[in-house]
Order: C-alpha cells, then sequence, then structure tokens
C-alpha cells in the first residue's frame, strides 16, 4: 500500500491558510445557471441546423417487411427519411461485450434497425427536416408494414426451450452467468442454527434526467471533422467510439459537452438514435439536432434493476451470519449496451452481497438473458441497490428469526474497524472501511432507543411505525479494472491541466465533467487551496475534447478522487513553478516563500514579496529581466488513476423511519438518516446533496418508481403521470452524518460519494417497513413497496 | 411531442364563440386553462382543426351569490376556488377539494369549466358537484340549459356537452345550517388524480344524518353518487349498520382496475373512506377503521 506521499514544500495542502478543502463555498456556476445563462443542447442552433425524429417500432418484436417514405418524403420541410440499410453505408454496427467478463455474448447492434426490430421503441427510421414539428408531422405519414413476431418478455422463461432465441446466431438468450463459490457454503448452512430464505423482486426502472438526452452533430466536410455536442458524463469515450464506427481518427471528431440537466449513468453510454444522429450529420452534411421527448425517452434511455434475485442466509442463535447464498436473475432487453455491457449490474450483485460482513461463506450464481424490452443498463449505484437490499433483508430475516434486534446483528457481523487492509469472499480489496463507527454514529443520530420505545408506544394506539436499518458498501474511484481491462476505451485516469494566465488567474482544464454534481466546484476549490489564489481567480474548462487532457469523465463516483487528485498534483506543481521564479526575481529560494491570497510572500512571516499578477506581468511580458537560464513554465499538467487498489471502497448506513397505514396499503416516510464515509470531503454541502440526491432515487425505487410491460412487450406507463418519480412532497427529511477515513492512494484522500445513497435508501425502507408489519406475521420482498402490494400481503384485499 | 397543425381564433364574446362551435362542430375545440388539452394535443393523442380560445371571456369567470344560489363561471380557476371567500362561506367542500388538485402551477391556470366538461373520471370536481347538487349551465345553439350533475357525466370524458355546446356556469345550492362536509382521497403523491377519493356533503341532525350525499371519484367511467348512503340517513349509526352500508357501497360500485389497483383494492378504499367519512363527520372515532390517520 502506497503511504502519503510526501510534499516537496512541506505543507499538507490541507491545512494551508486559505484551504477551500472542506469548506462549504458557493458553486462558480451558479449565478450562470440560476440566471438562465447555462447553455444546454437543445439551447445550441447551428446555420443550416435540421432536426431529427426517428419513427420507432410499436412492436417488440417484429421483421420489417416494407417502409414506404414516398408520401412522408413530399410532406413541407423534410430534408430526408433515412432507414437502417442506407445509414449503415457510413456507420458500423458494434457489439456490447467485455472480454473480463468471460463469456459475455451479444449480437450486432444498427444504428438503425435493419430487417428486425427488437424492442418497442427501437428506431426504424429517421426523418430529417427543418423543425421537430415538420419531422413529426413527416413521421407520422411513413408507412412501415411489420411482421409480428413472438417475444421473449419474462426473464424467467427466457432460457426455456420452448422459447424463441431473440438472436440465433448466440445459440440462446443467456447473455452472461457468473457463478462464484467461496468458503464451504453448505457445510455453514448445515451447521447454522437458523436458514432463512426469500426472493427479492425488484422493479426495472430509468433515471428520469431533467434534460433528456439530446445532441447536436456538426460534419464540416470541408475541414473533415465531426463535432459533437452532447450531454454526456464521458466525452473522450464518446469521441472514440464515434470516431470508430465512422472510419474517423479520433482527432477528426471533437465532443463538447456544455451543461448538463442531469445524467445519473443514463448519459454514459451509447445510444443507437446518438449514433444514427452522427452518422446522418456525415450523409446529409448539415447540422442534426436530436432531442429525446419524454415518451422516447421512457422507451430508449437505458433501464436499470429489473432482478429476481433469490437468497438464502445462515445464521447461529448468537447472532453469527454463517453463509450467504443468492441466485440472480436479470432480463436486460434484446442488446448488450455498448460499450460497458449489461453485464456489469448483474457482475456488481455478485461481488457486493454480503460485502459489510465477516462472513466468509458465499455462493452465488447471476445470470443475465435477453429479452424484447428496452436495454437496461448501468445506472447510479449500479448493482449496488440490488446487493444492499438481498442483503440487508436477509440479516434482518435472520434476526427476526434469532429475535435479536437488527441493529445487534449487525454489530455483531460487520467487519471490524481495525481488520483493514482485508477482502470479502468475492475477491474485493477493502483499504480502509468504517462500518462499525458509521453504526455507532447513526444510533445516535436517530436515538434508535427513544423511536423503538416511541414504536411500542404507538403499536399499542394501532399506529404501525417501522425502523429499518441498512449497511452498504460502494464502489468508487475504479481504476482500470472496471473497463480498461475489458478492452473497452474507456479511460480511468483524469488528467488537469493549470496555468497561470498574464494577470495572475488560474486557468484549469480538467478531464471530469460536470453535471450538476459540482465538479467545476471541487475542482476550484482543489487548485485555489493548493496554489494559495482565492477560488474566483480559477476558472475551470470541462466538457470539451479539444480542450482538456484525456480522460474518462465523471460517473462512477470518480471525479473528486481521480479528478481532483490530478488536480491537486497539477497545482502543486505549479505552484513549485512559480516560487521557482519568485525565488528567482525576489533573490530568494523558494523553500522561503509561499504563496497565500495571490500574492507571494515569506514563508516565515506571511510578509507580502509580490503578486502573482506582477509576477506573470514580468514573466509573459519582460522576460528580458529575469537572470539568465531561468526558463518559467506557468503551465503544469498532471494525470491521475489508483495503482493499488482496483475500486476505493467506501461505507456507510442508512435507516429510515415510516408509518404504514394498515388499512389502505401507504407508507409515509417519516424520516431517513444516513452515514458514510467518502474519504475527505472536499465541500461538505455538495457532498451532503449528493447523498440526499441518491436517497431519493433510492426511496422512489422503494415506493414508486417501475417501468410496467405487459405480456407484449409494451411499456404502458412511459410518461410523467403513470411512471411515478419521487416528489419532494412524499420525501424525509434526511438526516446526513459522516465519518472519514481518507484513502492512502492519493494525497488529497477523497474516494467517491455520488451512489452511496441510491445505494441503500431501498433497503433501510423495505426493513422498516417490514419492521411495521411484523405484528401482522408477514414480509415483503418486492419493491415498490405499492399500496396494492402492502394491502396483499396483508390479506386485506 | 409537437401538437400537430391547428388554426387559433380567441372568441370575443360568447355568442361569437358559440358561433365558431357551429361551423366547425366536431373539429373545433375549445381552450379554457389548456392543462388537459394541450397535453393531449402535444401527444397527439386529439389534433382539432380549430382551437377556440374563451380565456377572455370576462362574463365567464367569477364567484357570485344569487340568492339562495352560488355561481361559479366555467373560466374560474382553481386557485380562484381556493382563494374564495364566498367559497370558503358556501361551499367548503369546493375548497377542501380543490388543494388535491394538481400543483399551484396547473391550479392557477385549469379552470372549473375545463375540468367538469373534460370529466376525467379522476377528477375531484364532478365528484363535489354531484355530492353538492349542482346544476352545469349550458349553451348551445338552441339557447341555455341546465343540466342537473348527476346527468350530466356519461362515461369516461364524456358528457352530456355537444360540439356546439359552451358549458358556461355551476349553480351550487348554498351550504345550509348545520351542513357538514368531508373530502379524501388516496393518491400516491400529491397532487397525483386519487386511485379512490370521496367528496361528502351531509346534512346533521342530531348525532347522526339528515341526508349524506357520497360523491366517490377513481372508482369507474364516472364519478358515483353512492346510494349506499341513503342507509345512513335518518338513523342511528351502529358500527353494525355502517357494516351494512359498506356492503352495499361494496357491491354498488364497479371499479376499473389500472397500474395503480386492482378493482378489488378499489372497492375496499372506498370502504375504508366511507368508514373514516362518517367516523369525521359525527365526531365518532369509534367508528373510524385503521386507528388514527
Ligand atoms: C400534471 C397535471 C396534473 C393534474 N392533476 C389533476 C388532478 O389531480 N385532479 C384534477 O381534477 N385535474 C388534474 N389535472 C387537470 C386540470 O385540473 C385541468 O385544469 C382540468 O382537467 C381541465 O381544465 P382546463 O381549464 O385546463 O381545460 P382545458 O384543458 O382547456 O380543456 C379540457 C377539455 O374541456 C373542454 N372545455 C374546456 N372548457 C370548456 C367549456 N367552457 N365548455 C365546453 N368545453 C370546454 C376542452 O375543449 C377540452 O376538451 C391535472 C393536469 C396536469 C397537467
Amino acid at each position: 500500500m502506497s503511504s502519503i506521499r510526501s510534499n516537496p514544500e512541506g505543507l499538507s495542502v490541507l491545512d494551508r491558510p486559505n484551504s477551500y478543502i472542506g469548506k462549504t463555498v458557493p458553486r462558480p456556476n451558479l449565478d450562470r445557471l440560476l440566471q438562465g445563462r447555462g447553455c444546454y443542447v437543445s439551447d445550441i442552433e447551428l446555420p443550416r441546423m435540421a432536426h431529427v425524429v426517428f419513427v420507432r417500432s410499436p412492436h417488440a418484436h417484429a421483421k420489417i417487411v416494407s417502409i414506404d417514405a414516398a408520401a412522408a418524403r413530399q410532406m413541407p420541410g423534410v430534408n430526408a427519411i433515412v432507414t437502417g440499410k442506407e445509414l449503415a453505408a457510413v456507420i458500423t454496427p458494434w457489439v456490447g461485450v467485455l472480454s473480463h467478463l468471460k463469456g459475455l455474448k451479444s449480437a450486432p447492434q444498427s444504428a438503425i434497425a435493419v430487417d428486425r426490430v427488437c424492442w418497442q421503441g427501437e428506431a426504424v427510421a429517421a426523418v430529417v427536416a427543418t423543425s421537430r414539428a415538420a419531422a413529426e408531422d413527416a413521421a407520422e405519414c411513413v408507412a412501415v408494414e411489420y411482421q409480428a413476431l413472438e417475444a421473449v418478455t419474462d426473464m424467467r422463461t427466457a432460457l426455456d426451450p420452448a422459447t424463441p432465441v431473440i438472436h440465433a446466431s448466440l445459440g440462446d438468450n443467456l447473455a452472461f452467468e457468473r457463478i462464484l463459490d467461496a468458503g464451504a457454503v453448505d457445510q455453514a448452512f448445515a451447521g447454522s442454527d437458523a436458514v432463512v430464505e426469500a426472493e427479492f423482486v425488484f422493479g426495472r426502472h430509468t433515471g428520469v434526467t431533467l434534460e433528456p438526452r439530446s445532441v447536436v452533430a456538426d460534419w464540416n466536410a470541408a475541414e473533415a471533422r465531426l463535432t459533437i455536442y452532447q450531454g454526456t458524463q464521458a466525452p473522450h469515450m464518446v469521441q472514440n467510439i464515434a470516431a470508430l464506427h465512422l472510419g474517423l481518427w479520433e482527432q477528426q471528431v471533437r465532443v463538447v459537452c456544455k451543461d448538463v440537466g442531469g445524467s445519473f449513468g443514463i448519459k454514459v453510454h451509447i445510444y443507437a438514435d446518438e449514433m444514427a444522429t452522427y452518422a446522418l450529420t456525415k450523409l446529409l452534411r448539415r447540422p442534426i439536432k436530436f432531442v429525446a421527448d419524454r415518451v422516447e425517452s421512457f422507451n430508449t434511455d437505458i433501464h436499470a434493476r429489473d432482478h429476481r434475485c433469490k437468497g438464502k442466509i445462515g445464521v447461529n442463535r448468537d447472532g453469527i451470519i454463517t453463509a450467504f447464498e443468492i441466485d440472480d436473475l436479470t432480463g436486460i432487453g434484446p442488446y448488450s449496451m455498448y460499450p460497458r455491457t449489461s453485464a456489469i449490474e448483474a457482475n456488481q450483485v455478485v461481488n457486493l452481497v454480503g460485502g459489510p460482513y465477516t462472513c466468509k461463506n458465499y455462493r452465488a450464481r447471476a445470470r443475465v438473458v435477453f429479452q424484447n424490452k428496452n436495454v437496461m443498463c448501468q445506472y447510479r449505484a449500479v448493482g449496488h441497490p440490488i446487493a444492499c437490499s438481498v442483503t440487508e433483508g436477509l440479516v434482518d430475516l435472520a434476526a427476526m428469526k434469532i429475535g435479536m434486534d437488527p441493529v445487534e446483528i449487525r454489530r455483531r457481523n460487520l467487519i471490524a474497524d481495525d481488520a483493514y487492509p482485508c477482502a470479502s469472499p468475492s475477491g474485493l480489496r477493502f483499504e480502509q472501511l468504517s462500518h462499525h463507527a458509521s453504526l455507532a454514529k447513526i444510533v445516535e443520530m436517530m436515538n434508535y432507543q427513544a423511536l423503538r420505545a416511541e414504536q411500542a408506544e404507538l403499536r399499542k394506539r394501532g399506529v404501525h411505525r417501522g425502523i429499518g436499518v441498512a449497511s452498504f458498501i460502494e464502489v468508487t474511484n475504479p481504476s482500470a479494472a472496471f473497463y480498461g481491462v475489458g478492452g473497452a476505451k474507456i479511460s480511468s485516469q483524469d488528467g488537469v491541466a493549470v496555468r497561470l494566465d498574464a494577470q495572475g488567474s488560474v486557468i484549469c482544464q480538467t478531464s471530469i465533467t460536470e453535471q450538476g454534481q459540482g465538479s467545476e466546484s471541487l475542482t476550484a476549490q482543489i487548485v485555489g487551496s493548493a496554489l494559495g489564489v482565492s477560488m474566483d481567480r480559477v476558472r475551470v474548462i470541462l466538457g470539451d475534447t479539444d480542450a482538456t487532457p484525456y480522460g474518462g469523465g465523471t460517473w462512477a463516483s470518480r471525479g473528486a478522487g481521480i479528478g481532483g487528485e490530478a488536480a491537486l498534483q497539477a497545482t502543486k506543481i505549479l505552484r513549485r513553478n512559480i516560487l521557482d521564479v519568485a525565488a528567482a526575481i525576489l533573490q530568494s529560494a523558494p523553500a522561503e516563500l509561499d504563496i497565500v491570497d495571490n500574492a507571494v510572500v515569506s514563508a516565515g512571516d506571511g510578509a507580502p514579496r509580490i503578486d502573482l499578477s506582477e509576477l506573470a506581468r514580468i514573466v509573459y511580458f519582460r522576460p528580458d529581466t529575469l537572470p539568465p537560464g531561468i526558463q518559467p513554465e506557468l503551465m503544469a499538467t498532471r494525470h491521475f488513476v489508483p495503482r493499488e487498489y482496483p475500486f476505493a471502497f467506501t461505507n456507510g448506513v442508512q435507516a429510515a423511519s415510516v408509518e404504514v397505514d394498515i388499512d389502505t396499503g401507504f407508507v409515509k416516510l417519516l424520516k431517513h438518516w444516513v452515514v458514510e464515509d467518502c474519504g475527505t470531503i472536499v465541500n461538505p454541502q455538495l457532498v451532503d446533496e449528493q447523498i440526499r440526491g441518491g436517497v431519493v432515487q433510492g426511496l422512489g425505487a422503494a415506493l414508486f418508481e417501475k417501468c410496467v410491460y405487459d405480456e407484449k412487450g409494451q411499456l404502458t406507463n412511459a410518461n410523467m403521470a403513470d411512471y411515478l418519480v419521487p416528489m419532494s412532497g412524499e420525501m424525509p427529511d434526511i438526516d446526513v452524518g459522516h465519518v472519514v477515513s481518507p484513502t492512502r492512494e492519493s494525497e488529497l484522500g477523497a474516494k467517491g460519494a455520488g451512489e452511496a445513497g441510491a445505494a441503500g435508501a431501498a433497503a433501510a425502507v423495505t426493513n422498516a417497513v417490514n419492521d411495521a408489519l411484523k405484528p401482522f406475521g408477514t414480509t415483503i420482498t418486492e419493491i415498490p413497496l405499492t399500496p396494492q402490494v402492502i394491502l396483499t400481503a396483508l390479506g386485506r384485499i | 411531442m409537437k401538437a400537430s397543425a391547428f388554426a387559433y381564433a380567441r372568441a370575443t364574446s360568447v355568442a361569437n364563440a358559440l358561433e365558431l362551435l357551429a361551423v366547425h362542430g366536431e373539429k373545433a375545440r375549445v381552450l379554457s386553462g389548456g392543462q388537459s388539452l394541450i397535453p393531449a394535443m402535444n401527444l397527439r393523442l386529439v389534433a382539432p382543426d380549430l382551437i377556440v380560445d374563451i380565456g377572455e371571456l370576462a362574463e365567464l369567470r367569477g364567484i357570485a351569490v344569487r340568492g339562495e344560489t352560488l355561481v361559479i363561471g366555467a373560466l374560474t380557476r382553481h386557485a380562484d376556488l381556493l382563494k374564495s371567500s364566498d367559497i370558503v362561506k358556501c361551499a367548503p367542500l369546493l375548497a377542501a377539494a380543490v388543494a388535491h388538485i394538481a400543483h399551484p402551477a396547473i391550479r392557477n391556470r385549469g379552470t372549473i369549466g375545463g375540468s367538469l366538461a373534460q370529466a376525467d373520471p379522476a377528477s375531484e370536481l364532478p365528484a363535489c358537484m354531484l355530492a353538492l347538487g349542482a346544476s352545469i349551465v349550458v349553451r348551445g345553439p338552441g339557447g341555455e340549459q341546465r343540466m342537473a350533475a348527476e346527468d350530466f357525466f356519461t362515461g369516461i370524458y364524456e358528457t352530456r356537452l355537444a360540439a356546439q355546446d359552451l358549458l358556461v356556469a355551476v349553480e351550487l345550492p348554498l351550504a345550509r345550517r348545520g351542513s357538514a362536509h368531508f373530502f379524501q382521497e388516496f393518491a400516491r403523491r400529491h397532487g397525483d388524480y386519487a386511485i379512490v377519493g370521496l367528496a361528502a356533503q351531509a346534512a346533521l341532525q342530531g348525532e347522526g344524518f339528515a341526508d349524506l350525499r357520497l360523491g366517490y371519484f377513481s372508482v369507474g367511467d364516472k364519478p358515483v353518487l353512492a346510494k349506499a348512503a341513503s342507509k345512513l340517513a335518518g338513523v342511528a349509526i351502529t358500527p353494525a349498520l355502517l357494516a351494512e352500508a359498506s356492503d352495499a357501497l361494496s357491491h354498488e360500485l364497479d371499479p376499473h382496475g389500472d397500474q395503480q389497483a386492482t378493482p378489488a383494492m378499489r372497492r375496499h378504499l372506498a370502504k375504508v373512506l366511507l368508514a373514516r367519512c362518517v367516523a369525521s363527520l359525527l365526531n365518532r372515532p369509534d367508528l373510524h377503521i385503521g386507528g388514527v390517520s
């Protein structure tokens, strides 16, 4: 394990005089966004720009017999109508597999369907016109003749011999299977005082970003360059893929990512309609805009979490957990998503189940099957909510079985805070976690004993409250182990360049991106702190492959931990370079100087020596006055990627207090608590709001959100009235506390915080609801916990 | 999600609006608050050739007490109902109900006329009209007529309004001394259409009801004025009697199933509402099922 790197200046960045690290400071982009001066893709208007609307399949599975666009071509404002076959001339198909996910298979997917559609909503033709409205008018006139094919919809029968195989070339509907067997599971179950089993069912849901997916693609034939304006989390990944499939060099593709209205993992993938838009601009030689509407978003934005997972836990009377076993099944739609694949979620479930606990006996099977539904892929906290709900649901069932308090059983099984480094049965390596400190803290924050007393008192009066607890671990700061080792050109390293401008301000270019979580702010905070300049003198540039270093972007809770460390290291070099020049100008030694508040000062007494603006003036305009042999370098670049640990695991615990109306099945969320440990906290408010935002998405999963498909593969609630996103009116207060165990892989010590909230919220609520229902002898292991589900479980209807 | 092309006319008077509707018939649509019509057009569920915007017809807006009648103009917005002291005094049930319609932005535009003409079976206001014994005032080519709310709603999104008709106002009897109301709905989130709801108006007498009108919504293809209520009027209410009325209600209702609830669940929730309504109106916690809520 690496130790804290020695600091050439002998100054820890965290205790510098004007440090912004660890402070809640306003985000630099706030005024711009609040004054309506943000620039989202739909704000971009280019000369000669046309709009594309996709004719989408109404069938889940069908042969395309014919496409008659003659009438539509005559409609006012129509530029072109392009089919999948025609588009194939400019863009090649792709297959979403990764070599480290052994056995994962998928079929070639085209930008626009050719001959066959595999889910309701897949594009069959592109209509390009002068406005979105004109394109929609024409799209209604494109006559597509389909021959319906049998749709594979139920994941439980997808592998049956009688079920049609969606892609004949693959032989069956099994995309991926993973089996893990650690310790001595059978022996452990046999020797347990009690064994409990349950099947956990999760509703398929989706991310519902406020701003839908949008692209403006502009092929400049004269320059032979493609510019893609897109709300994406990974500009360099988009650059690589667009170039690869359009037959271009990466340097011929520029990806510009301006403001993004939420992403949550939805915008980290390569979608067929976006690829089609890149191809259309090349084919038609004019800028093309695609902005998904809400119905399209529901039908084509990736879905997630559609799992059925059988779980089994062994426990002894003293509360010690003896073994975990799971059998997970998930249906991912007709293709594995490109390029991150749709096997990662199930793979994560296998990795993470039982993760917080000392138990070494663990067996798992996960199967990933194809179906004729929209594609599933990575969405905030990939796999974590499944793994956490299964694990924590089983732990509560075990506690109930032996009559032990849910907090107590966790106390007896969580990995000890001084047991690190250590590894999980699935091979995950933990550098330093703080399960016990976190549990102790949350018990205190929620006043657990008092809540239990109140619960007992109210129960006598027919009021049914429940308390639920869920410990969790979270994957953050991924190294190349996530995607790179599997052959995907998705960078796990990030780069930052910082330079002093001619007035002594700092320009910082970073490869991480901003989608609202505060990447821009945390970068400026780190640069300002490390250099000794005020934040308003730091300008951060992100989201442009022409203007930033090469890097991964913002996903998998990596922005602060990886991009932040690159910013810190780059700034330290710049600082050293500035002090070298200052020493030359001042005839001093770098070690005797420091930078505080935009000026070089004496390290000893803080006396001002030279303003950065004056230093910059000399360097840029009067270099002739510098001593001979001095060539100032007021720009520095550093990259960073974790190397010791494949992932920086974080941990935490969530708790929920709920009230169940046993006559109506309605659940009222009374309060929610989270304690998490993301290491060094750069900006407490940003971290807390990341946690709260994630919790709200988890609460959505617990109570509201579900993509409802019928047996024919039709998504029946693809609108904001029927697909229930969590809204503020139903949300409880969410108290957030922290334990801080910095990672020693970086000097900054920051791990990720973006997904912890989503990881454990549903588990805590489900456990709370089951706690409330305890007097009725029923347990529910299905989410969302709708009134219908609860009333049914209670036998009321 | 763009509406297909349509022509637009801003009506200058009620007569002008009626003229336009007479000429264009089924091809025209009245635009009031637009909170139901515009989303439907953007989803291309409806594609009228002509929109007749009645938004400027001041004569259709406003709340007034005329003798024993409360008159509410068709263009009166949900937000106006919520703020009006006349409503609080003369028809407090409406004030209670309107708070459950959607969200402030929608209540600022949506109108009572639009809501009643839309006749969504899950809407609050149509059920209130049943409970309050309202008359719907309609003007058409043949002049003005009044329809009892009970006859007005004929099915899902269906009323007795013809394509040439304009709903101009509703008339309600003023709340009398001894009257009481109850409003509750079960919705998954604040502002959502209800899974089941109840708008009830009662005349109290002694320990019981002289009259009880139960307007259920979201229990079928149109709002229902429950006949089971008659079992509870003019008698001393016992748990046994309430159970009997509850059974009758259950037989009377023929609710639909959807993604939120099966018919059985709707029946169950309607019965829960009945018990809560009676317990609350008579201040009899013993009749309330399900503890405090
Ligand atoms: C997100 C959202 C949530 C909502 N939630 C609820 C809810 O919980 N409960 C609820 O009750 N409603 C809800 N609504 C609907 C809202 O209350 C509408 O305001 C109402 O249904 C229609 O009123 P409007 O004035 O907007 O009518 P419009 O949308 O203008 O018209 C609706 C229909 O009525 C016809 N029409 C309108 N006025 C007249 C008239 N004077 N004469 C003849 N025909 C006429 C129109 O031609 C059209 O067909 C919601 C709406 C939205 C967008």
